[in-house]
């Protein structure tokens, strides 16, 4: 009786946590999702508390100083962490997830009869199976996510790291993660069980370290993806219908993300997971075009007395804005320009900032009203009926190569049309190549305005002016 | 003749594919704007794992897995739940303090 209550208290609160994840469908109803959210984690954490029968203070001490620990720290982090390191973060999150599915397994192989799946020496071999890719997931999600968030930290270089035979090196390990499998599952053996997790350990590492920066946001998708997988895994060990459903919802989620990022980079899933992009591309394209071409130049006065000028203004922010942290003096820029009765709009490219929908926070951070801005395909047509296209920190995603030149490396990639605004200003340090290093010919067209200058600087000295 | 069993793993098999599918169109109808958002309460939401953590650190002793083992499990249950307890505290409030910023063109009034 009491089993059957608990199946449905965690059922309910799997049905709380898609109705969080349907609030995201408008930031009206988001933040009501969000506490939907809570709520179901809540119930979950409750009826375990109450299943567990827990007597003595041993264990009472032990939940009351895990949790205190865990959420202080959670409680400090979430309330510091600037809005730029959002990836990092998200990154370093989902390696918690992955660590906790392998520790669970673990526990879940030492004392099985606590989670009612058979006794020591003979673990029902389905839960064996479903542990043991619990686990292997888990692994690979936790040092995947390590080595993602050492390369969005900055710690180590966001090049990729590639060597010969690297792909049948992985290949090789794959099989032996699938021997390890099944070794364990034959035996129940605990080696297998540390042997298994140490080789997951290692091919999270592996799988990563290839993937170059500019393909982050995708690798940040994926590692979502994966860590709901072993969510789900551990959730059929468990035999628990939240975690279950929690795994799915979540493996997904980052698997749509993952699509919608490769499509943001016209890339296949496949390549990016191959690797090396990013890297030694950048000296393939790099260099050979004449960078001795005149560009026309511009100074903050020429911006302003521009933009002042124009009656529509599309700003194409993009991660360098954020790095320069210039989002806030944009907003003032705006705020002045509609004070002169300049009609704005945002338009967003997919994969602008580090990871899905980052410009968007950053922008609302700035109190851009959201429904100023705008994804590309909504915004798109727009540009030919455009006075001033405002490019700020973005390159790659304006490049017209992309939609001409076939020999380009980002050919086929979606962009903004920004060429087609009356003027194109693009501020910018220098006429250094992007991220996909590929040269841009915007810079050198008749209605581009280059303004040279740290992002910051450039759009305070424009707000100075006007 | 004996009633046909079904093996309740079934069942779960069948939640499981069920949920894929709800997960499916529930995530596509989320806006892009909200992208990000999503990501960290996904991650928020996985961290149910806390039960299996919560589950590890009850363990009693005197079982038939030994002592020992229940002590393993008590300790690997603790850690788990530190983690767990970070992603779920973390992954809601900065989920939260981020919808807090989004806003509409109405709120003009803002103290920036």
């Amino acid at each position: 009786m009491t089993a059957d209550l608990a199946a449905l208290a965690y059922l309910a609160s799997g049905v709380l946590f898609i109705l969080a994840l349907r609030g995201l469908s408008s930031p009206e109803t988001s933040r009501r999702g969000n506490v939907l959210g809570m709520t179901g984690m809540a119930l979950a954490v409750v009826v375990t508390l109450y299943l567990a029968g827990i007597r003595d203070g041993l264990t009472w001490g032990m939940i009351i100083a895990g949790v205190s620990i865990g959420g202080t720290i959670g409680a400090v982090i979430a309330r510091r962490i600037p809005m730029t390191a959002m990836p990092q973060l998200v990154a370093a999150f989902h390696s918690l997830v992955g660590m906790a599915a392998v520790l669970v397994a673990a526990s879940a192989l030492y004392t099985p009869e606590a989670y009612g799946i058979g006794i020591v020496g003979s673990i029902k071999v389905s839960s064996l199976v479903e542990m043991s890719l619990g686990a292997a997931i888990g692994a690979v999600t936790f040092t995947g996510s390590v080595v993602a968030f050492t390369k969005l930290q900055g710690l180590v270089s966001g090049a990729p790291v590639v060597f010969p035979g690297q792909h049948p090196l992985n290949a090789l390990l794959g099989i032996a993660l699938v021997g390890l499998i099944v070794w364990l599952c034959a035996s129940e053996s605990h080696t297998a069980f540390w042997a298994l997790a140490i080789l997951a350990f290692v091919i999270g590492v592996l799988i990563i370290i290839p993937i170059g920066g500019a393909d982050m946001p995708v690798v940040i998708s994926m590692l979502n993806s994966y860590s709901g997988w072993a969510a789900a895994g551990i959730g059929f060990t468990l035999e628990n219908t939240a975690l279950i459903i929690t795994g799915a919802l979540v493996g997904s989620s980052g698997a749509i993300l993952s699509y919608i990022m490769c499509k943001g980079m016209n890339r296949s899933f496949f390549s990016v997971i191959l690797g090396g992009f990013g890297g030694e591309t950048s000296a393939a394209a790099g260099g050979v075009q004449a960078e001795t071409r005149p560009v026309k130049q511009g100074s903050a006065e020429d911006a302003a007395f521009i933009l002042k000028n124009a009656g529509s203004v599309i700003i194409v922010p993009g991660y360098g804005m954020a790095v320069a942290q210039a989002q806030h003096a944009l907003r003032e820029m705006v705020d002045a320009l509609k004070d002169n009765g300049v009609r704005i709009k945002y338009a967003i490219h997919p994969v602008a900032g580090r990871m899905p929908g980052h410009m968007n926070v950053l922008l609302a951070e700035a109190n851009v009203p959201y429904d100023e801005v705008f994804e590309l395909d909504d915004i798109n047509s727009e540009f030919a009926r455009t006075d001033v296209a405002f490019v700020i920190g973005a390159n790659d995603v304006t490049n017209p190569a992309a939609k001409t030149d076939p020999t380009s490396p980002i050919y086929g990639m979606p962009v903004l049309d920004v060429e087609k605004a009356a003027t194109v200003l693009f501020v910018k340090r220098s006429l250094a190549s992007g991220y996909a290093g590929v040269d841009n010919e915007l810079f050198f067209r008749d209605n581009t305005m280059m303004l040279f200058s740290d992002a910051k600087k450039m759009v305070e000295g424009i707000v100075k002016a006007i | 003749m004996e009633a046909a069993q079904i093996d309740p793993f079934v069942f779960r098999l069948s939640i499981f594919v069920l949920a894929i599918f709800v997960g499916y169109f529930v995530v596509w109808s989320v806006t892009p704007a909200l992208h990000t958002p999503l990501m960290s309460v996904t991650n928020a939401i996985s961290s149910v794992i806390v039960v299996g953590a919560l589950l590890a650190v009850a363990v009693e002793f005197g079982a038939d897995a030994g002592d020992d083992a229940a002590m393993i499990s008590k300790l690997l249950g603790f850690f788990a739940l530190v983690l767990a307890s970070v992603n779920i505290v973390g992954g809601f409030l900065v989920t939260q303090r981020m919808l807090g910023m989004y806003k509409k063109k109405e709120s003009k009034r803002e103290d920036a």
